[in-house]
């Protein structure tokens, strides 16, 4: 009788991700309330500015990236809250899979979902702001799949964390918020320069830094998640 | 065998009901309130800021001390991580909240002087006032997450695990800040490489009072630490008695 062999780091990293969306396919509850905050968040923040004084164009970026950050909150809050019902972080822990295989599982299920909802948040950006269609949107895009990264790589390792404190909902913003600071700081102003016109090679700094975080973060978040799970 | 030696632990901070002086932590405070009646009264007022300079005594030796309590947090939360030390885990617990005392001086001195210099209240392009802002946050936040914990294995690990991150995240924002715009604060006149360009008097009231600080942050990290040992005592106690 040959044993099975346990999947490698990515397969199991893969097998943990499918789980979690196939969880969200059958139910797609987080996935509607997310992308209706998104495309509701967009629509009232167009009405709180005096369009006279400011132009449309030059909100959208801000707004993209607020709404982009609370919407991030939205589906980290529930990654491994979804683990809490029956215990089902048991029956991952005893799983013969490493720990790094559920964070980076966990962390690509999350990324998923968040690009799930962006797919639909910029184009309506797009349409409620009369922005440019084209590779100036394309190039966002792009950015905007950066700064995915390093948001998910740090809200999954909280939101691990924030789920076994007495605060869970509270905490997980207050961990977070802190550690999205550089990522959208950088991530806007690359963005405004792109929907200015700008070319991406005068845009290139901001993207390095972006980079750096989602390496360094990524790696960082790896290492310290079996920590987090230890019993 | 184990609470034989609480027991013994126990007798050797016997309870008291009279109140505990704390010498150094006394002596700090004297010494703190010696050097800024040295500023205020015996050290020349800077010839175009006025007395606003004055501020300045308290501002950088506020910001050197909470840097200094941050690092500590961060170093012995790797320590408490590695090596499952509860002592290392107590004094990086001490300094955040230490830290996080001194993080708000800097943010209430730092928009005072400012006001007056540079007419505004807040500089968003001013690298250190802002980097100490998120600063300020994360250690909330690691107090916060303390908080929120029961499980002391749990709350030293995931502590630890924040602190860590948080240093990683200080070159990321240092460098952000430094991208968003041209500075505006004043340039370092103490650590030149030259020779600090201070007058002699301002720059003994200066090293006087970042030494008064720093004796002032120890002691207080002290006090925190003693305070530390007595409450994780006290619960380990009623968790005895509760299982009797």
């Amino acid at each position: 009788m040959s044993e099975r062999r346990p999947p490698g780091l990515f397969c199991a990293a893969w097998l943990v991700a499918r789980k979690d969306l196939a969880i969200e396919y059958r139910t797609r509850t987080a996935f509607f309330s997310a992308l209706v905050f998104a495309v509701l968040a967009l629509t009232i923040f167009y009405f709180t500015w005096d369009e006279s004084v400011i132009s449309p164009n030059d909100r959208a970026p801000g707004v993209l990236w607020v709404v982009l950050t609370f919407s991030a909150l939205l589906g980290l809050q529930r990654s491994f809250g979804l683990e809490e019902y029956d215990r089902g972080i048991d029956a991952l822990l005893v799983s013969p899979i490493g720990r790094e295989s559920i964070y980076l599982g966990k962390a690509l299920g999350n990324l998923l979902f968040l690009c799930a909802i962006q797919v639909i948040a910029i184009p309506a950006l797009a349409l409620f702001y009369n922005l440019p269609v084209g590779r100036p949107l394309l190039i966002v895009t792009g950015i905007v799949g950066l700064a995915m990264i390093g948001i998910v790589a740090v809200g999954t390792l909280f939101s691990a964390m924030a789920v076994n404190t007495r605060l869970a909902e509270l905490l997980l913003p207050m961990l977070s918020l802190p550690f999205f600071v550089p990522v959208l700081m950088n991530a806007a102003q690359a963005a405004t320069k792109i929907f200015a016109g700008r070319p991406v090679a005068e845009v290139w700094p901001w993207l390095k830094v972006l980079i750096a975080f989602d390496i360094v973060f990524v790696v960082a978040c790896t290492i310290a998640f079996p920590f987090t799970l230890e019993e | 065998m184990t609470s034989v030696s609480q027991s013994a632990a126990a007798a050797s901070v016997a309870p008291t009901t009279r109140p505990v002086f704390d010498w150094v932590l006394g002596l700090a405070i004297a010494a703190v309130a010696a050097v800024y009646v040295r500023a205020i009264y015996f050290t020349p007022a800077e010839a175009l800021q006025g007395l606003a300079q004055k501020i300045y005594y308290v501002h950088v030796a506020a910001a050197i001390d909470a840097y200094v309590a941050v690092s500590i947090t961060a170093l012995m939360s790797l320590v408490a991580l590695w090596l499952r030390d509860q002592r290392a885990d107590r004094l990086a617990e001490s300094s955040a909240e230490v830290g996080i005392v001194f993080l708000s001086v800097v943010l209430t001195t730092g928009p005072i002087w400012g006001h007056k210099i540079w007419g505004t209240w807040w500089a968003w392009w001013e690298m250190r006032l802002t980097l100490t802002l998120f600063l300020w946050f994360v250690v909330a936040a690691y107090l916060v997450l303390r908080g929120a914990i029961e499980d002391d294995a749990m709350r030293a690990r995931y502590s630890a695990v924040l602190a860590i991150l948080g240093a990683l995240l200080i070159p990321f924002i240092h460098l952000s800040v430094y991208m968003f715009a041209a500075r505006l604060h004043p340039m370092p006149v103490v650590l030149k490489p030259s020779q600090p360009s201070l007058p002699s008097e301002m720059l003994t009231t200066f090293v006087l009072s970042v030494c008064a600080f720093t004796f002032f942050c120890a002691a207080l990290i002290r006090a925190r630490y003693r305070y530390g040992i007595l409450r994780d005592l006290a619960a380990s106690l009623d968790a005895e008695g509760n299982a009797a």
